[in-house]
């Protein structure tokens, strides 16, 4: 007969230093199956002479020893025991009979869902498709809003867009890859990550710093990589309804097959529509678009183990309409209504192949392809901006040793191609612009299997409009105790300055637009060039039995070249090269404690320090928090037999003062936007592992940006939509049901 | 031009990374006594330290290894002679008593009757 044991041991921990007893009861299975009190069993620590025997109950109580952990089960015709305790008081035990054998312990730790490792060289940290469920709504733009790495502001009043920011720089700095393809850049930069439905995501590892080399050139602040799931692994059948107070409803249906062994192949569907005029502030816009959108992926996957290969195939459509701008419903106008359209559609697709020597399983080869085509048509009042990228990407990888797996190289190949055309605002200025690039990539990586490790890279590219040019990337890790680990990184990034599609909320301004330079291959303006290099410490410890930790994170990004926004001139927005510094300093300091079994609380401090020089004068970046203070809750009951639970989440979020550019509406603020806090929260109750509904609130204290529309007239120069600092819309309350079949 | 740099680039990390596998190559499996994770890493990690050796993975639920290894490098008895040195029994050679009880708590294979 074959037995399952299940030991739930909370790793870690101090001993206890009083004079405690170790209490639970002994048992043992009979034929039958059927639980039955164990007596006379010698219950003893091992090495030492503190014993005791269970009672005619099967129970005991020992006191626990210092130094002692290893405890001893001892009882004719059945097996001795030897059980390592590290964190209970309380330890049931069963016997197994001699004739018996036990073949499988499982020692099971609550997962969190935010995982930053010890061992691995880059800083990366994982988030967990639990960690996304936070934030029950509804694509990764908004799932940042949980975790302290990544920051979430609106980028104007009328668009209701949420863009990302990392160590104080937007996301055009971050490369974000889809299962390591680059997959939001150009077009897609503004509302590419709001196009990614949350529940289609397993996994995403976020990197902070310049990252590897296989991925390409582009990354200068840090790498997020989007990991979707897979149809072998997924559930074969889930559903997650949505909707908020707000009048956004949303859906999303997956069903996955396994065809046979070998092939398998998921269907995603995701909807969202809302319909809802809402004005909640009074200022006669839209808090908030009316929005339709529809998303469609399909994706193949094929393994074969025995020859070692692996490969997917992934068919993507997605749709998005919003209508922005004056509620047309309620008001009468004596002159035009400023409106405006972001239509966009959106077509994807990507080819990856792998093949793993299954005789020599440090040897491997992948090769993958994408294509894709964004377009997207958008008016703003009188401005227009339509943009057209067709995109393809390949890339070749070898992976193998040098002597042992101590030593690991990667080498490979990637080329890129991306065809922009682009209509410009009033006079629909029509620019078109091809970049190619094709280079090869070079990553040694050492792990000595304890302390030490590094990562180092290079890669040389041709590109026909930022030249030929080399970047080097170095990763290394020192993990002096168990419980320490110090990183530092340092590399270069470029990319190409696609100025119109990352700074869209220009659109939705009245100033004028000016491009100061002329010379250069994007617009006039010259590609954007950094060195990134960071510190990072992160110390382990225990208290009162319970695991924390503390990381410090400093990142340095020096620009060698960037194409500075400016908005500092009221009516005018204008664009040039760096001329003098730019940098982003930014310090992080996460403290993590699991306050008990079920609670988890996490607390971030962050300061940015972003400056760069404008025409008029070295300044800090408006609309940048110069401090930040996070911190999450999250509780869960014990599971019940049934898979039943009940979950609690709570976020809070500090935003320090910002700088506001001059404009004669926001003089009241003397420069400097107040500070706000913002609270989030979430309760799900899963009734079983099939079945969740939860409910939550975001902004609950239901602060708002008093003006977040200012300049009068929609068609004047004054007008502005983009000096953003706090949400537009107060709080918001949503409730969403999950099925999993 | 530029475009032969980078495949230069490239067929040198390529003839880099074979210029130790024309040498023999060996592959074993046998196996290691030990329980946990910490046995697996104690495991893997003192056998890829050995000269030689190529790939080591430890299998918890079976216990056995597999090996790569440079047979001109090392040889299988050495390997085995290391992983005893170890603490952790093979077939042929078993850990000192010495060097077992100073294995961390969970790998004491000989008196844990459940692995």
């Amino acid at each position: 007969m074959k037995f399952k044991l299940l030991f739930f041991l909370f790793f870690l921990v101090l001993k206890s230093y009083s004079q405690e007893y170790l209490t639970g009861n002994i048992s043992y299975l009979n034929e039958e199956n059927k639980s039955i009190s164990l007596e006379g069993v010698s219950i003893y620590w091992l090495d030492s002479s503190v014993g005791v025997v269970s009672d005619e109950n099967g129970f005991y109580s020992i006191p626990f020893q210092e130094s002692k952990n290893k405890l001893v089960f001892k009882m004719l015709g059945f097996n001795d025991d030897l059980i390592e305790i590290i964190t209970l008081k309380k330890y049931n035990h069963v016997m197994i009979e001699s004739s018996s054998k036990l073949d499988e312990v499982i020692i099971s730790k609550r997962q969190k869902t935010i995982q930053k490792s010890y061992f691995k060289t880059q800083n990366i940290t994982n988030v967990s498709s639990d960690e996304l469920l936070k934030a029950a709504c509804c694509n990764i733009s908004e799932s940042f809003e949980t975790n302290p790495s990544i920051d979430v502001n609106y980028s104007n009043a009328v668009t209701g867009v949420k863009q990302v920011k990392m160590l104080g720089l937007e996301s055009p700095y971050l490369l974000i890859t889809e299962e390591n393809i680059p997959m939001i850049r150009g077009a897609s930069q503004v509302y590419g990550l709001s196009f990614i439905p949350g529940t289609w995501v397993e996994s995403m590892q976020i990197t902070k710093g310049s990252g590897s080399v296989v991925n390409g050139f582009e990354s200068i602040s840090g790498q997020i990589n989007v990991e979707l799931k897979k149809p072998y692994s997924d559930s074969p059948f889930f559903v997650n309804v949505y909707s908020n107070n707000m009048g956004r409803n949303e859906i999303n249906i997956h069903g996955n097959k396994i065809i046979n062994d070998k092939l398998s192949t998921g269907l995603y569907l995701h909807a969202n529509k809302n319909s809802s005029i809402n004005d909640k502030n009074n200022d006669g816009f839209l808090d908030n678009p009316t929005s339709d959108a529809f998303n469609l992926f399909n994706r193949w996957q094929y393994i074969n183990t025995e020859k070692g290969l692996v490969s997917f195939l992934g068919v993507r459509f997605m749709k998005d309409e919003k209508i922005i701008g004056e509620n047309t419903q309620d008001m009468v106008f004596i002159r035009d209504p400023w409106r405006g359209e972001i239509n966009t559609n959106r077509f994807d697709s990507n080819f990856k192949f792998g093949y793993v020597n299954p005789s020599i399983p440090y040897q491997s080869i992948g090769f993958q392809m994408a294509y894709s085509n964004h377009d997207q048509d958008s008016f703003f009042g009188i401005r227009n901006y339509n943009i057209n990228q067709s995109s393809f990407y390949s890339s070749l990888i070898y992976n193998t040793i040098l002597g042992s797996t101590l030593n690991k190289i990667k080498f490979g190949f990637n080329y890129s191609y991306d065809d922009f055309d682009e209509v410009v605002d009033k006079k629909n200025i029509f620019y078109s612009r091809i970049d190619k690039s094709f280079g090869g990539f070079f990553e040694y990586s050492y792990d000595s299997m304890d302390a030490v490790s590094l990562v180092a890279g290079i890669r040389y590219d041709v590109h026909n409009n930022l030249g030929d040019f080399f970047t080097p990337r170095l990763h290394m890790r020192y993990q002096p105790f168990e419980k320490s680990v110090m990183r530092f990184s340092v590399g270069t990034g470029r990319k190409s300055s696609n100025i119109f599609s990352e700074n869209q909320n220009i659109f939705a301004t009245g100033r004028d637009i000016q491009i100061l330079n002329k010379s250069g291959k994007f617009y006039g303006l010259d590609s954007e060039k950094a060195i990134n290099y960071g510190f990072s410490f992160r110390q382990g410890f225990f208290i009162n039995n319970r695991e924390g930790d503390i990381t410090f994170d400093y990142y340095v990004t020096d620009f060698k070249n960037q194409v500075v926004v400016d908005w500092e001139t009221q009516g005018e927005l204008s664009f040039y090269n760096l001329n003098g510094k730019s940098f982003a300093k930014s310090l992080q300091i996460d403290f993590e404690y699991q306050i008990s079994d079920n609670v988890l609380i996490k607390s971030t401090f962050k300061n940015f320090d972003v400056k760069k020089q404008y025409v008029s004068g070295f300044k800090q970046n408006p609309l940048t928090p110069k401090n930040r203070f996070f911190t999450n809750i999250e509780a869960s009951t014990n599971e019940r037999e049934n898979g039943s639970k009940w979950k609690f989440d709570l976020t809070y979020n500090w935003i320090g003062t910002q700088r506001l550019t001059s404009h004669t509406e926001l003089v009241d603020f003397d420069g400097y936007s107040p500070s706000y806090s913002l609270l989030n929260s979430q309760i799900t109750r899963e009734f079983s592992n099939k079945l969740e509904v939860y409910i939550g609130g975001e902004n609950i204290g239901g602060y708002t940006q008093s003006n977040p529309i200012i300049g009068g007239d929609p068609f004047g120069a004054d007008f502005d939509t983009s000096l953003i600092y706090a949400p537009i819309h107060g709080a918001l309350f949503y409730l969403g049901l999950r099925l999993k079949l | 031009m530029k475009y032969i740099f980078i495949i230069l680039f490239f067929t040198s990390s390529y003839l880099f990374s074979f210029q130790d596998q024309d040498s023999k190559s060996a592959k074993v499996s046998f196996e290691v006594s030990g329980v946990c994770d910490m046995c697996k890493s104690r495991i893997d990690e003192g056998v890829i330290k050995i000269k030689g050796v190529k790939y080591a993975n430890w299998n918890i639920n079976s216990n056995n290894i597999s090996i790569i290894y440079n047979s001109r490098k090392t040889k299988l008895d050495s390997i085995k002679k290391n992983i005893a040195a170890l603490g952790h029994d093979t077939d042929k050679y078993k850990a000192k008593d010495e060097v077992y009880q100073s294995l961390p708590e969970c790998c004491y294979y000989k008196t844990l009757s459940i692995h």
